[in-house]
Parts: structure tokens; C-alpha cells; sequence
């Protein structure tokens, strides 16, 4: 759906370029939710800018459908852009329109019918459930109200892509959650190829199927979701995912047990449904090994359950391999900490 | 007793102590019988024909101000650095004209402007002779309140209208003279109370209007009574002007 090939992006300072992106490849892939993870000034603002030339590269391709966006005419271009939406995190509404004004305006500025704009406005309002704010304006609404007139809106040209920048940065939790799963639910419904740029793990750990992850203006690690969470490679990620998973605290617990002399620590990963399998008490029964648990947490990555325990064997050498092996027999993963 | 001499001379015999305040004189001369005096004395037809052609400079100016300064500011922004349609050389040479002609006090912007007033309206005098320089000062003055106000759009904005595909009249059409009503309002309103005190002073170089009668007739013909009655008449345009341009503001604002 999207390639991006050897994108380069660079800013005139003072006489001389700084690079703000470097050698960015990627494919989306048509109805996945693709996210892009990096942290404030990493240059994912002028990544997913890029995707619908807001901002010109320097250098490199954008392939969206088939078609070279940076090689297409001014006029080739806003046509191309009606079918890529775009949601901000500023949710950037026009103050002086209602919602139904809001919602129908890229399909004004594309000169559609009016029972055709009305139609679909009536069909985008009932699905971000605004049916009755249609007619005040963005002032009066709260943020993941606006946001929602932001998706509506961006939805109304039936775009084939939609880009989300930083779509939640500015909501609390819950409303986080509600925006998240609105997305889901219309990447789900319309096979929307969504690209997603945050600088929260947790965004991209409830709706991503496949992530990257950029600092400094370069892609250092990309991946399946789960994976790239199991088993993070690069340094940027890890702190990313330490965002939402094992903190100061537990690398604090694990140096105080090991200090006290236990020096069988491991991190036990479930994946899919045996997460909500009794393996480890069966497995530790059978080989007679107790274990204290350290720390735990029992989630879901998009729409696959996943559990993560840190806990301390307690047994002979013997029965502690012997737990290990079993543990990794029956699909667990199993790492020494 | 002619001129201002004597017109001071009669305030400051009224007026017990200079300090007093206007209140303070105006009853005094009440007590005295002069404000009836004055006001006996002037000539109401005069005042409403100066009403008039006040009224009449300040729309037909306003008008023409709008017209041409809304145009400009609009093209003051968007060639801005960093904007739409930004180009240095046309900027540098737009700003340029706009703030020497923003620099040439009124009254001596109207002498020299002379020339070109006799060759657009074919007269010097009366309302037509006025409307030619009223706009030349009050259109740069305009187009920078636009420009400024234009300035308080919204980056965001403007950047999700290009992402849906707008063209660049559609932005301006669309998003920045929507977006930003409230504040062109304001911008007329200013404008307009700026161009009142500009027909007074076109007055003085034989405009007409109430600036006219309160010169030549009041000033120069020691009739106290119309220098005060245009002086309130002024004021009380310059507070409709005001207010109900606040009212429009307040009509439109959505923030």
C-alpha cells in the first residue's frame, strides 16, 4: 500500500543542511495498522509528513498505490491527497464550522453533490456516535469529541490511508482508549491502511499489527508487534517498552534477590492462549521446584493474549533445569535474568 | 473678539479655575447664559448637511479601504516568509510601499496626493475630492491589521486543509477568511473610527463635512456651539461605530 524507498529528509540551518530523516525504507502493508514509534524530535512528524508530501523529501520515493507521489504535478497531487486522511493530534478543526460543517468539508472542497456530502455526513456522525452535537461547534465539544469530528472528517472522502499523528497526545486515558478502539474498529470494518505515529508503547501495543522504531531520523528496529515486544533488539526500544512493562523497581527487586543469593531469576514469556493455561503450576508440581513470583503482567498485544512473569526457582540444580526444560517444552519462554 | 483667542477667553472666563474640569466649565457657562447663547446660534440644517456628508466620506472610503486593503493584506500574508505563497522580493517591496504611505501624516498625505485625487474624481473639493486620499491612507493601514490578523490563523488548520488536497484559493476562501471573521471585523471597526478622524482633518483642506463646519464655522468663525455639537456628534458616531462592531465580533467568535 505505502512504500517508502530511500527517503532522505534534510532542513536548510543557517547555510547548511541537518538531516532530519536518513534512508527510511519501509512497506505497509493494504489494511494493517502500522505504527511508528519514536520519541520528540526523532522525526516521525516529518516521517508520516512525508507520506502525503506535507513535507517534500529531499530525496527518495513515496509509493502509495502504485504511484510515485513525488514525481506527480500540483493538481495530481491534491487528488492524490483526498484519499489519504489525516488526524492530528491538535485535532485541528475549523473553530468557525459545526461538526456537520466540519465533517463535510473536504467533501465541499472536492466539489461533490450536496445529497451525496449529506448522506455520508449523516453515515460519519452516527459512526463516531456525534449525532447529537451535528450542530455545535469544536469549542464546545471535549477533546475525544473533536478527535472523533477529526477521524469523520478525514474519513469523508473514503480514503484508502489514514495517517494519525501523535492522535491521542492530547487525550487522558480513557478517552485514549475510546479513540484506539474506534480506530480498530474502522481499520477492521473498511480494511483501512492505518499508519500510526506516538511516542506511547501502550498505543502501539493495543492497535499495532507492526511496528518501527525511529530516532534520530533513522528506522533502527521494525517488526511484528509481539515480536519486536518479546524480543526487542535495539536499545530506543527497549526503553520503549519499558514505558509499559518491568520499571526501575523490578531491576531494583532482581539485584536485591540476586544479592541475597538467589541466582535463579528468569522471565517466563506465555504466548496466545496458553497464557490463561495453568502450565506453570502443573510443570512446577511435577518437578517439585516452588517459585516466588516477582513480578507479573497478563495483557493483550492487539488481539493476541500474552503473559509476562519474573519469577525465583527454588530448588536442587537438577530440579531447577528440569523445570526449564519442561517450561520450554510446553511453549513457554524462558530467559535467565 | 475672533478666533481662538477670544474662544478661549470665553472658556477660561467661565471657568472659575482651569482645573475645574469640563464638567465643571461647561456649568458654568451654562450659569452665565453663554452655552444658550452658542447654542442659539447654530444652525441645524448646516450641522445635518455636515452629517451627511461625514456618513457619506466614511462609507464610500470604508468601501473602497475594504476593497482594496483586504486584497492586499490577504497578499501581504500569504507572501510572507514561511507562508503560502512566500516571496521575499514582493513582500520586501509590498511592505515597503505600505509603511511610506503609513509614515505620511494625513492631512499632508491628502496635499500630496493632490494631483492624483484631480485625476481619479477630477476635483479637489467636497466628499468626491476626499474619498482618493481617505482610502490611499486608510487601505495600507487595513491590510496590516488583516495581515496580522491573518497571522492568528491556526497553522494546523491550514495544514489539514492541504492534506485533504485543497488548492491554495480554496484555503484562502475556505479556511482563512472564515477562520478568521471575527478579527476582520475588528480590523474594519478600527478602520473605520481611524477614517472619521480623517474626514475631520480633510475638512480642514475643504472636504466638507462635520470636521469642516467645526473648523471653518466654529474655529476660524467663533461659533462655540457647533465646535461643541460636532465634537459630541463625532463621539457618538465613534461609539455607535465601535459598538456595534463589537457586537459582530462577539456574533461570530467561536473560541
Amino acid at each position: 500500500m505505502i512504500r517508502l524507498q530511500h527517503l532522505y529528509k534534510s532542513y536548510p540551518v543557517k547555510g547548511a543542511e541537518v538531516p532530519a530523516l536518513t534512508d527510511i525504507n519501509l512497506a505497509i502493508e493494504p489494511g494493517e495498522i502500522f505504527g511508528i514509534i519514536g520519541h520528540s524530535g526523532a522525526g516521525k512528524s516529518t516521517l508520516v509528513r512525508c507520506i502525503n508530501l506535507l513535507e517534500r523529501p529531499t530525496e527518495g520515493q513515496v509509493i502509495i498505490g502504485g504511484t510515485d507521489l513525488t514525481t506527480l504535478s500540483e493538481r495530481d497531487l491534491q487528488a492524490s491527497r483526498r484519499k489519504i486522511g489525516m488526524i492530528f493530534q491538535h485535532f485541528n478543526l475549523l473553530s468557525s464550522a459545526t461538526v456537520a460543517d466540519n465533517i463535510a468539508f473536504p467533501l465541499r472542497l472536492a466539489k461533490r453533490k450536496k445529497a451525496e456530502i449529506d448522506r455520508r455526513v449523516n453515515e460519519l456522525i452516527q459512526l463516531v456516535g456525534l449525532e447529537e452535537h451535528r450542530h455545535k461547534h469544536p469549542a464546545q465539544l471535549s477533546g475525544g469529541q473533536k478527535q472523533r469530528v477529526g477521524i469523520a472528517r478525514a474519513l469523508a472522502a473514503d480514503p484508502q490511508v489514514l495517517l494519525c499523528d501523535e492522535a491521542t497526545s492530547a487525550l487522558d486515558p480513557q478517552t485514549t482508549a475510546s479513540i484506539l478502539a474506534l480506530l480498530r474498529d474502522i481499520n477492521r470494518r473498511f480494511g483501512l491502511t492505518i499508519v500510526l505515529i506516538t511516542h506511547e508503547m501502550h498505543v502501539i501495543r493495543s492497535v499495532c499489527d507492526r511496528l518501527a522504531v525511529i530516532q534520530e531520523g533513522r528506522i533502527v528496529e521494525s517488526g511484528p508487534v509481539l515480536e519486536v515486544f518479546l524480543k526487542p533488539q535495539h536499545r530506543a526500544t527497549r526503553e520503549f517498552i519499558e514505558q509499559v512493562e518491568e520499571s526501575a523497581e523490578l531491576r531494583e527487586a532482581i539485584s536485591r534477590e540476586k544479592a541475597a543469593g538467589k541466582r535463579n531469576i528468569v522471565r517466563l514469556t506465555f504466548i496466545g492462549e496458553k497464557t490463561y493455561e495453568p502450565v506453570l503450576y502443573e510443570t512446577m508440581r511435577e518437578t517439585g521446584t516452588s517459585f516466588a513470583i516477582l513480578q507479573g503482567t497478563i495483557s493483550r498485544m492487539k488481539d493476541t493474549p500474552y503473559g509476562q512473569l519474573v519469577v525465583n526457582l527454588d530448588g536442587t540444580p537438577e530440579q531447577t533445569r528440569d523445570t526449564v526444560r519442561l517450561l520450554q517444552s510446553r511453549g513457554v519462554e524462558v530467559e535467565a535474568l | 473678539m475672533n478666533g481662538i483667542p477670544g474662544f478661549i477667553e470665553a472658556i477660561s472666563f467661565a471657568g472659575a479655575e482651569r482645573s475645574a474640569g469640563l464638567p465643571h466649565t461647561l456649568a458654568a457657562l451654562a450659569a452665565n447664559g453663554k452655552l444658550q447663547e452658542w447654542y442659539a446660534a447654530i444652525d441645524w440644517p448646516q450641522i445635518g448637511g455636515g452629517i451627511l456628508s461625514t456618513l457619506l466620506m466614511l462609507g464610500i472610503s470604508l468601501l473602497f479601504t475594504v476593497v482594496i486593503g483586504l486584497p492586499l493584506g490577504i497578499l501581504l500574508f500569504l507572501t510572507a516568509p514561511g507562508q503560502l505563497l512566500q516571496n521575499r522580493p514582493l513582500y520586501a517591496v509590498l511592505s515597503f510601499i505600505v509603511n511610506i504611505l503609513r509614515s505620511v501624516p494625513f492631512i499632508i498625505l491628502m496635499i500630496v496626493a493632490f494631483p492624483l485625487t484631480k485625476l481619479i474624481v477630477g476635483t479637489t473639493i467636497d466628499v468626491p475630492g476626499a474619498i482618493p486620499p481617505l482610502v490611499i491612507a486608510a487601505s495600507p493601514f487595513f491590510a496590516r491589521l488583516v495581515e496580522t490578523t491573518l497571522r492568528e490563523v491556526d497553522r494546523g488548520v491550514i495544514e489539514a486543509t492541504q492534506a485533504m488536497g485543497a488548492t491554495r484559493l480554496q484555503i484562502i476562501l475556505r479556511v482563512l477568511l472564515p477562520e478568521s471573521r471575527p478579527g476582520l471585523i475588528a480590523a474594519v471597526t478600527i478602520t473605520s473610527v481611524n477614517l472619521v478622524s480623517y474626514t475631520a482633518m480633510a475638512g480642514a483642506i475643504g472636504a466638507g463635512g462635520l470636521g469642516d463646519l467645526a473648523i471653518r464655522f466654529g474655529y476660524y468663525g467663533f461659533q462655540p456651539g457647533i465646535l461643541l455639537v460636532t465634537v459630541f456628534i463625532l463621539i457618538i458616531l465613534v461609539q455607535l461605530l465601535q459598538t456595534a462592531g463589537d457586537r459582530l465580533v462577539q456574533r461570530f467568535i467561536r473560541k
